[in-house]
């Protein structure tokens, strides 16, 4: 299994190669806002398809995440390397991700989610109270570092082309999704991941088999918060900011309909709900103008046709987009 | 086992062939200044604003003045031949957004410049990545004093109304001249706006100042700002925010009874948009909204929908009726309209084959002496890319401004303040199309 996803992973990093190389750099810039939420939306469905506890605060974890890196390179004469701000953004909301996680191992269902709520309306409340240090409501501004000289002289070398600061964004946002894949994957079909869909399953089964309900639920919340943290790390990149309007409720429901449309539990469904997010909204919008639009109208149809489509999704592909698609091969298959 | 080898055997080999198509090294060569954007018939430029979401209303009407006037120029040969395509995207007032959307203006649609880009948290966001990627970023629809005050560390940025220092400046020394007794409260928002604001009135009104509150965007309640205002016993509000907190500062003070003189930055004070808010934030309770609003003060800086007799707003209106869309004319529509003809200024001023450095450099020369709506010149030099400077301190009465003082005009710092009506009498050329002629 683990040289399968290996194997794979390899096949997506030519993949992504091949990709991010012929495309645009508008189209680098959007795989790169795909690649943070297909991050977030992995940690996301691990943690609700597999385990069972829905969080409506993961937008708030990425906040933590988008701050740390944020303050990270807020120094002007040199910072750490980019790698190791990411690592230590991930580090940091892992830790805040398991002191929430302790909290919410005590709880389930709908008072989890109550309670995850609250993160998500407090935590962007935090940089308005400490305004002098964390830039009140307008952020903080991020700037990318220099892209390292022999990485760009290497890039240039292979591909013939400038590595511009959006394909090098792209490039370790891509980086990220597939070493995250093939952790998460690995992880959900080893022990602990049998231990985390035991306790979804039946919680008397479970402690009855000898598995610490609180203890599984913190793992699962903690690697999940992880994931939010690298993710928000990647925003903050991206948009070259971290301010509070960013991380409102709205991102934290949008990354938990990105899943469900894309396919509870599934990874495959991680990825393409994260696509649906990133463009959705500007293939509709630009469609809409086309079509002879105002404007105003335009921008208006971008949440309408989101949402009829997770009113079809809900409708014909209960199990989501990934779900639909497995039970279209299998069908086709038996027949 | 043999599936396993064959699949790696076939990434290598895709591996390898990608790499094949490298290059091995960079070619040799430098190029002059940029015409992204820029054919022999066509010129395109682009911003993003709020279309969607709490600060739409208003604000979303200013891209429709932009394109208007952009209209009016293309149907009367455009400039030097080329028409100007304006594209607009939707932040929703969210800087998150703001920045995907100035990736899609930049990259996709390759615009020349972006023009009017609204926002001081949303514009703050692309700033850097505009200056980085030099893309000039003329007019920036926001008072803060970042786009202009250090133009050696963003030199294709240019502010475009007057910044909100010498606003607070102006109205500082105002109060201080004509009301020395009042006890005077701020209601700031707690961004650059409230900030820069506090600073300039600060310079004059320090000792009358007893209380401050500040509001953060997106809570509307300011019931514990305005009594803490109540209970300092001030008896002049300066309010540094935006429409709607207009409407909700004004709403809390009826409901407890706290009847002080309020004094409201040109920004939050259109009579037009507070009066619909007010009747739409109190469910229809308020429907005199205009008496309400009576003898508020603010101020003001082009000619607007209450002057329907000045030269200025006949040409708006005439430019609205033959290319606006739906709905009537707005302040904010003159506003967008004003910019615009500001942009077609520097478009003529960076000669007849403009680049993106060029129509810096064009600005930077002939800027300060472009005649315009504003009632005070621009700022623009090598050293400043502040906007309008100057304003005039208006009373409110019936939904019109009636002038209290001539043109106030001053700078950042300790600059004096002056009266000027110098360019306040600029009139529109007769075709109302400015003819700059390019900058030596």
């Amino acid at each position: 299994m683990v040289r399968r996803h290996l194997l794979l992973a390899l096949g997506a990093l030519v993949v992504v190669v091949l990709v991010l190389e012929t495309t645009s750099q508008f189209r680098n810039a959007q795989f790169a806002a795909m690649a943070y939420y297909a991050i977030a939306a992995a940690g996301l469905t691990i943690l609700t398809g597999l385990n069972g506890q829905l969080s409506l605060g993961h937008g708030a974890l990425m906040a933590v995440g988008a701050y740390s890196t944020a303050l990270m390179l807020q120094s002007r004469e040199g910072t750490l390397p980019l790698l190791v701000i990411l690592a230590l953004a991930t580090v940091i909301t892992v830790v805040v991700g398991a002191l929430v996680g302790v909290a919410a191992a005590r709880l389930h269902g709908p008072y989890l989610a109550g309670a995850t709520l609250a993160l998500a309306v407090a935590i962007p409340g935090i940089p308005l109270y400490f305004s002098e240090w964390l830039g009140g409501e307008q952020g903080l501004n991020v700037r990318m570092p220099e892209i390292p000289v022999w990485l760009a002289d290497a890039a240039y070398f292979v591909t013939g082309q400038e590595l511009t600061q959006i394909r090098y964004l792209a490039y370790l946002g891509w980086l990220g999704v597939i070493v995250v894949f093939v952790l998460l994957a690995n992880l959900s079909r080893s022990r602990v991941g049998r231990n985390w869909q035991a306790v979804r399953d039946d919680e008397v089964a479970a402690e009855l088999a000898g598995i610490n309900l609180g203890r599984a639920r913190v793992q699962a919340f903690v690697v999940s918060a992880g994931c939010a943290g690298l993710a928000g790390g990647l925003l903050a990149l991206s948009a070259r900011l971290a301010a509070p309007s960013g991380f409102t409720l709205t991102l934290s429901l949008l990354l938990l309909s990105a899943v469900v449309l894309g396919g509870l539990g599934s990874l495959v469904g991680a990825l393409v709900g994260a696509a649906l997010l990133t463009f959705l909204p500007q293939v509709v919008t630009g469609a809409g103008t086309d079509l002879g639009l105002t404007d105003v109208q335009a921008a208006q149809l971008a949440p309408l046709i989101y949402g009829l489509v997770t009113v079809l999704v809900v409708l014909l592909a209960p199990a989501g987009l990934a779900g639909g698609l497995r039970k279209l091969i299998h069908w086709r298959r038996s027949s | 086992m043999k599936r396993w080898y064959t699949g790696t055997a076939l990434l290598l080999a895709m591996a390898v062939t990608a790499t094949a198509c490298g290059a091995g090294g960079r070619p040799e060569g430098e190029e002059k200044g940029s015409t992204v954007g820029i054919t022999d018939t066509t010129i395109k430029i682009g911003a993003h604003f709020p279309l969607t979401g709490v600060a739409a209303p208003g604000y979303s009407e200013i891209p429709s003045g932009h394109q208007a006037y952009y209209d009016y120029v293309n149907a009367n040969g455009g400039v030097n031949g080329r028409k100007i395509e304006f594209v607009v995207k939707d932040d929703g007032y969210n800087p998150t957004n703001t920045s995907q959307v100035t990736n899609e203006l930049v990259l996709n649609d390759e615009i020349f410049a972006m023009v009017g880009g609204l926002g001081t948290p949303t514009h703050s966001a692309v700033v850097d990545y505009l200056n980085d990627a030099k893309v000039p970023d003329l007019f920036v629809s926001s008072g803060s004093l970042q786009w202009g005050d250090w133009p050696k560390e963003k030199p294709f940025t240019f502010g475009w109304q007057p910044d909100y220092e010498i606003e607070g400046k102006i109205i500082g020394d105002w109060v201080a001249k004509n009301m020395p007794d009042a006890k005077v409260g701020l209601f700031l928002q707690d961004d650059d706006f409230g900030r820069d604001g506090e600073k300039g009135a600060r310079r004059y009104l320090d000792s009358q100042i007893v209380a401050v509150a500040k509001y953060t965007p997106g809570n509307t309640d300011v019931a514990p700002q305005i009594a803490q205002l109540q209970a300092a016993g001030v008896d002049l509000v300066l309010g540094f925010n935006v429409p709607s907190y207009t409407a909700l500062s004004q709403l809390v003070s009826l409901k407890i009874g706290f009847k002080p003189k309020w004094f409201y930055s040109n920004v939050g004070s259109d009579p037009a948009l507070v009066g619909s808010l007010l009747a739409r934030f109190s469910e229809g309770a308020v429907t005199d909204s205009a008496s309400l609003l009576n003898g508020v003060m603010s101020t003001e800086y082009l000619p607007g929908m209450d002057a329907p007799d000045d030269p200025w707003m006949k040409l708006w209106q005439k430019v609205w009726d033959e290319h606006g869309a739906d709905g009537e004319l707005t302040n904010y529509r003159v506003y967008g309209m004003s910019q615009a003809y500001t942009f077609v200024q520097a478009l003529q001023a960076a000669g007849q084959d403009p680049t993106r450095e060029g129509i810096v450099e064009a600005i930077e020369k002939s800027g300060a002496s472009f005649e315009g709506p504003g009632i005070a010149p621009f700022r623009y030099t090598g050293d400043s890319h502040l906007g309008i400077s100057g304003m005039s301190v208006v009373e409110i009465q019936n939904g019109i401004g009636e002038d209290l003082t001539p043109v106030l005009v001053t700078d950042l710092g300790d600059t004096p303040i002056k009266e000027d009506d110098s360019a306040a009498g600029d009139a529109p050329p007769s075709n109302g199309i400015p003819d700059v002629k390019p900058a030596e």
